[in-house]
C-alpha cells in the first residue's frame, strides 16, 4: 500500500478569489515571499465568469508532448474542454510554466522548507472549494519525488539533450569564476 | 527599487497611435500615494480647465491602487479618472474584479489614454507588447460578448478585459466600463467611447516588488481571516445574501425619486424574492484576493448572465414600480449595453413622468407602451442609441431636462452639480449629510459616507462598550459619538468633523485601492472595521517601503482630496453649486445650512467660495496650485476671495 496525498477539488463552492494563487506563489518565491504572482503559482483557477467556469487545478506532472485532447465535455449544462481539469505543464497551454525561465511548474503540496501540514491553498480556501486528503492507495510506495530543480533539469536534458546542458553549466561555472 | 508599484505608466496617444512606457516620480507616490491621488496629479499638470471633455486632450486614466498586486487582501480597486461632459467637472470611479492587478503584473501602474482613434479599437497589452488593434467587429456588442469574444480570439482564457457596450460608443453620459462582476460607473464610459476605445485587454506574468516581504505577509494573512470571520457584520456587502429587501424598498424612494413607500415590505416576500434570486443565482463571486464574495451572478431566461451589486439589485424595480424579476431582466440588458444601474433607472423614470404630465408626447415617443416595465425597455433602446428624444435622455437628467425644456427643469429634482443622487426623501435636515452631499466631488453619496455611525446605538450601555473597541475611530469622534442623543443631530463642530473623516477615508482607499466594503464605507453600519487609518499605514510601509503613520496618511489623502477640489475650481466650481437635491430633506433651515458651510470650508481651509486658500495649499505643499488659482484670478493673493457668480 501506499500513501496518496491529493487536493479534493468542489468548483461548486469556488468564487474565484484567487487567494490559492496568491498564497501559492509567495510560499515558493525566493526569497520566500517576496513576491506573489499568480502566474508563478502551481495552482491556477480557471475560470470564465460569464460561463460560471472555476476550475482550480493544481500543478501535475511536466509533459513533453501534447496529447490531442480536444474534446468538449458538457456538465451542468456548461461546456468545459479537456485541458480544464488535466493538471499538466505541457507545450500546448502556457499553464505551469515559470514565465521567466520557461521551466514547468509543479505541486509539491508544500512539503518543501519548511513542510506544511496541508497545503497552504487548501489553508487560505475560505470557500472550501479545496480541502486536502491522504489515502491509502493500492502499489508500491513512490519514490521520492525529483525536486524542483530536477525538474526543470530535466526538461531542459529532454529539450536540448544531456551532452548540451552540461557544456552551457560548465560554460556559466566558467563565467562565473 | 520601486516597491509595491511598478514606477512605470503606459502613454497611449489613440489620435496619433503613439505607445510609450514612461517611468514615473517616486516623490509623487510618497505624497499621493496611487490610484485616484496620483491621477488626480495628472489630471491637474496635463488637463487645463480649457479642455473640452470630448476634446483630444482629454485623459482617461486607469489607475490600480498602490497595494494592488501585492498581497494585501481586498486591494483589487481600479479607479478610473477623466473629465465628464455631464458634469464639466472632473469625474472618478472605481472598479474591483481582477483588471488592476493584472495591468501591474504586465508592468504598469497607470494606463493614460489620450486623443482620440479615428475608428473604433482596442488595447492590448501582455507585458511589453502592447498593441491598438481593430475593433470593428466589436462595434455595437454587448460589454460581456465583447469580452468572451477577445477572449477567444486572443486564445487566452487569462486575459483580463474592461469594455464599453453600445452605450459608450454612443457617448451615453451614463454609460460604464464593464468588467465581469465589476464596473465602473459615473460617467466614464462616455468619454471612452468618445476616445473610439472598445475595450482593454491586459495581460501581466511580472514580479511585483515588496518592501518587507516576510512581515507583510504575515500581516496579510492574518487579515485575510479577520475579513473572513468579519464578513456580513463589520465587512462586505451585507445585501449580498440577504433576501429581506426591507432597508432599501421601505427607505429609498421610488419611481423619479418620489414616494416612500414604508409599507411595501411584506414578511412573505423575503421567501418569494428569495425564491427569484435562488432559482437563477449562479453563484456567489469574489474579487481578487479578497475573501468576501460580495457579487451574485445570475442567469435568464434568454438573456446573457450578469452580475449585481448592491443597490443595482433593486434600482431598476423601484424606479419603474416593478419587482425583483423586472430589474433581474433590466440589468441583464443595461450590463449589455454598459448602462451604469444607479443613474439610468432615474433617467428612465424621469421620461416617464415627463410623458404623464403632457411634455413628452407621443409625437416624441411613438408606440408608447403602457406598462412603466416596457416603457422602460422602450426609453434604454432609444437612449443607448440616441434616437430621438433619446439622445436628449442620453445626456442624464439635468441636461436633457433643460434640453426638452417646456417645464421639464420642474422634475429634475435630484441631481447634484449635473449628476443624479440615489433616490432619497427624507424628513429632517442630516447636518454630516448635507455637507457630504453639498461638497462631494466623487458624485456619489456611496463614495463619501462611511466612518461614522448613520445613528447613536440606544442603550448608552451598549454605547459606551461599542466606543471602547472602536480602533478605527480618532479620539474625538468616541467623545462626539458617547454624547449623540438618539433623534438628534450632532453638533455643527462634530458634524464638520464627521463629514470630513468619512470622505478622508475614501480618499485614502481610492489611492490604495482597497475596497471600500472593507474599509471606508463599512464604518458606518458597526464601526469594527478590518482596515482604517490607524492600521493601514502598517500595510502601506511593509509594501511600499514608504515611510507613513496615520498623520501622514491623513494629510496625503487631504492632499489629494484638496487637488480635486482646485482642478473643478478651475473649471468654475463654487460655492454657489454646493447643494443637495432640491427635496431631498423635507424639512430645510438656510440659517443652520450656511453655517455648516462656513464652518466646514473654514476647517477645510477653504475661502467662503469653496476655494482652497493659499495658505493650506502650502501647508499641504501644493503651492504650485496656489499659483496657477491666483495666475487665473480664481484665488486672490490675500486670503479672501469675494464670492462670485459661477459656474461650470
Amino acid at each position: 500500500m501506499k500513501k496518496v496525498k491529493t487536493i479534493k477539488v468542489d468548483i461548486d463552492k469556488c468564487n474565484g478569489c484567487r487567494a490559492c494563487e496568491m498564497i501559492c506563489s509567495a510560499f515558493h518565491a525566493t526569497p520566500k515571499y517576496s513576491s506573489n504572482n499568480p502566474e508563478k503559482s502551481k495552482i491556477r483557477v480557471l475560470f470564465d465568469p460569464i460561463k460560471d467556469i472555476y476550475v482550480p487545478v493544481y500543478a501535475g506532472g511536466y509533459t513533453e508532448a501534447e496529447c490531442n485532447g480536444w474534446d468538449i465535455y458538457t456538465i451542468d449544462g456548461k461546456e468545459y474542454d479537456e485541458c480544464a481539469f488535466c493538471r499538466a505543464s505541457c507545450p500546448s497551454r502556457d499553464l505551469f510554466t515559470d514565465p521567466d525561465s520557461g521551466l514547468p511548474l509543479q505541486c509539491d503540496m508544500c512539503l518543501d522548507d519548511p513542510p506544511q501540514d496541508e497545503p497552504l491553498c487548501v489553508k487560505w480556501c475560505h470557500a472550501d472549494a479545496l480541502t486536502y486528503e491522504e489515502r491509502e492507495e493500492e502499489g508500491e510506495e513512490a519514490k521520492k519525488k525529483p525536486d524542483e530543480m530536477e525538474v526543470g533539469l530535466q526538461s531542459l536534458v529532454k529539450n536540448h539533450g544531456a551532452k548540451k546542458v552540461m557544456e552551457s553549466l560548465a560554460k556559466l561555472k566558467q563565467e562565473k569564476d | 527599487m520601486r516597491y509595491a508599484e511598478t514606477g512605470y505608466n503606459l502613454e497611449i496617444d489613440l489620435s496619433r497611435g503613439n505607445i510609450e512606457r514612461v517611468a514615473t516620480d517616486p516623490r509623487d507616490s510618497e505624497l499621493y500615494l496611487g490610484g485616484q491621488g496620483t491621477a488626480a496629479k495628472i489630471l491637474w499638470d496635463r488637463v487645463g480647465p480649457e479642455v473640452d471633455p470630448f476634446s483630444e486632450d482629454n485623459l482617461l486614466i486607469f489607475s490600480a491602487g498602490l497595494l494592488q498586486g501585492t498581497p494585501v487582501p481586498s486591494a483589487n480597486r481600479t479607479s478610473v479618472d477623466t473629465f465628464s461632459a455631464q458634469t464639466g467637472l472632473y469625474s472618478h470611479s472605481l472598479f474591483g474584479g481582477f483588471f488592476g492587478p493584472e495591468m501591474k503584473h504586465a508592468g504598469y501602474d497607470k494606463i493614460i489614454l489620450r486623443g482620440k482613434s479615428p475608428k473604433l479599437v482596442y488595447l492590448y497589452i501582455h507585458n511589453d507588447v502592447v498593441e491598438i488593434r481593430d475593433a470593428s467587429h466589436l462595434a455595437g456588442k454587448g460589454t460581456m460578448d465583447t469580452a468572451e469574444i477577445l477572449k477567444k480570439e486572443l486564445r487566452d482564457s487569462k486575459v483580463q478585459i474592461a469594455a464599453i457596450g453600445l452605450a459608450g460608443e454612443n457617448r451615453v453620459y451614463m454609460a460604464a466600463i464593464e468588467h465581469y462582476n465589476s464596473s465602473a460607473s459615473r460617467g466614464v464610459g462616455h468619454i471612452m467611447g468618445d476616445k473610439g476605445l472598445k475595450a482593454i485587454a491586459v495581460r501581466g506574468t511580472k514580479d511585483i516588488n515588496i518592501a518587507k516581504p516576510e512581515e507583510l505577509h504575515k500581516l496579510c494573512m492574518d487579515k485575510y481571516t479577520e475579513i473572513y470571520d468579519k464578513r456580513v457584520k463589520y465587512a462586505g456587502d451585507v445585501l449580498t445574501h440577504e433576501n429581506n429587501e426591507t432597508f432599501h424598498t421601505n427607505s429609498f424612494a421610488w419611481g423619479n425619486a418620489r414616494e416612500r413607500r414604508k409599507d411595501f415590505w411584506k414578511p412573505e416576500m423575503t421567501a418569494e424574492w428569495g425564491k427569484v434570486t435562488e432559482d437563477h443565482l449562479l453563484r456567489h463571486s469574489a474579487c481578487y484576493n479578497c475573501p468576501l464574495d460580495c457579487h451574485a451572478s445570475i442567469t435568464y431566461p434568454g438573456r446573457r448572465t450578469f452580475f449585481y451589486k448592491c443597490y443595482s439589485k433593486l434600482t431598476y424595480a423601484m424606479a419603474a414600480y416593478k419587482d425583483l424579476h423586472f430589474n433581474y431582466d433590466m440589468i441583464a440588458v443595461t450590463q449589455e449595453y454598459g448602462l451604469d444601474g444607479f443613474s439610468t433607472p432615474q433617467v428612465l423614470a424621469f421620461a416617464c413622468e415627463l410623458y404623464e404630465a403632457g411634455i413628452l408626447t407621443d409625437k416624441d415617443l411613438p408606440d408608447f407602451p403602457k406598462d412603466t416595465g416596457e416603457r422602460f425597455f422602450y426609453l434604454v433602446e432609444k437612449i443607448v442609441r440616441r434616437e430621438g428624444v433619446g439622445d436628449a435622455l442620453a445626456n442624464g437628467v439635468y441636461r436633457a431636462a433643460r434640453q426638452i425644456g417646456n417645464g421639464a427643469e420642474a422634475y429634475d429634482h435630484n441631481t447634484t452639480k449635473k449628476f443624479e443622487q440615489l433616490p432619497l426623501k427624507l424628513g429632517n435636515l442630516n447636518y454630516p449629510f448635507f455637507l457630504m452631499y453639498a461638497t462631494g466631488e466623487k458624485m456619489c453619496i456611496t463614495q463619501i459616507e462611511g466612518a461614522f455611525p448613520q445613528d447613536p446605538i440606544r442603550d448608552i450601555e451598549k454605547r459606551k462598550a461599542f466606543v471602547e473597541g472602536w480602533e478605527a475611530a480618532p479620539e474625538r469622534f468616541k467623545k462626539w459619538y458617547l454624547e449623540w442623543e438618539p433623534r438628534t443631530q450632532p453638533s455643527i463642530e462634530a458634524s464638520v468633523n464627521i463629514a470630513d473623516w468619512n470622505e478622508t477615508g475614501h480618499y485614502v482607499d481610492d489611492s490604495i485601492g482597497m475596497c471600500a466594503y472593507v474599509s471606508s464605507f463599512r464604518g458606518q453600519f458597526g464601526g469594527r472595521i478590518p482596515y482604517h487609518m490607524y492600521n493601514l499605514p502598517d500595510f502601506i510601509s511593509l509594501a511600499s517601503g514608504i515611510d507613513i503613520d496615520t498623520d501622514k496618511l491623513w494629510e496625503a489623502a487631504t492632499r489629494s482630496r484638496t487637488l480635486i477640489r482646485a482642478i473643478n475650481n478651475r473649471r468654475g466650481l463654487r460655492r454657489v453649486d454646493e447643494k443637495p437635491p432640491g427635496d431631498h430633506w423635507k424639512y430645510r433651515d438656510a440659517a443652520v445650512e450656511k453655517q455648516l458651510l462656513d464652518e466646514y470650508y473654514k476647517f477645510k481651509g477653504w475661502t467662503e467660495d469653496a476655494i482652497p486658500t493659499k495658505e493650506k495649499l502650502a501647508e499641504l505643499g501644493l503651492d504650485f496650485v496656489a499659483e496657477d488659482l491666483i495666475n487665473r484670478g480664481i484665488l486672490t493673493d490675500n486670503a479672501d476671495t469675494p464670492v462670485k457668480e459661477p459656474s461650470a
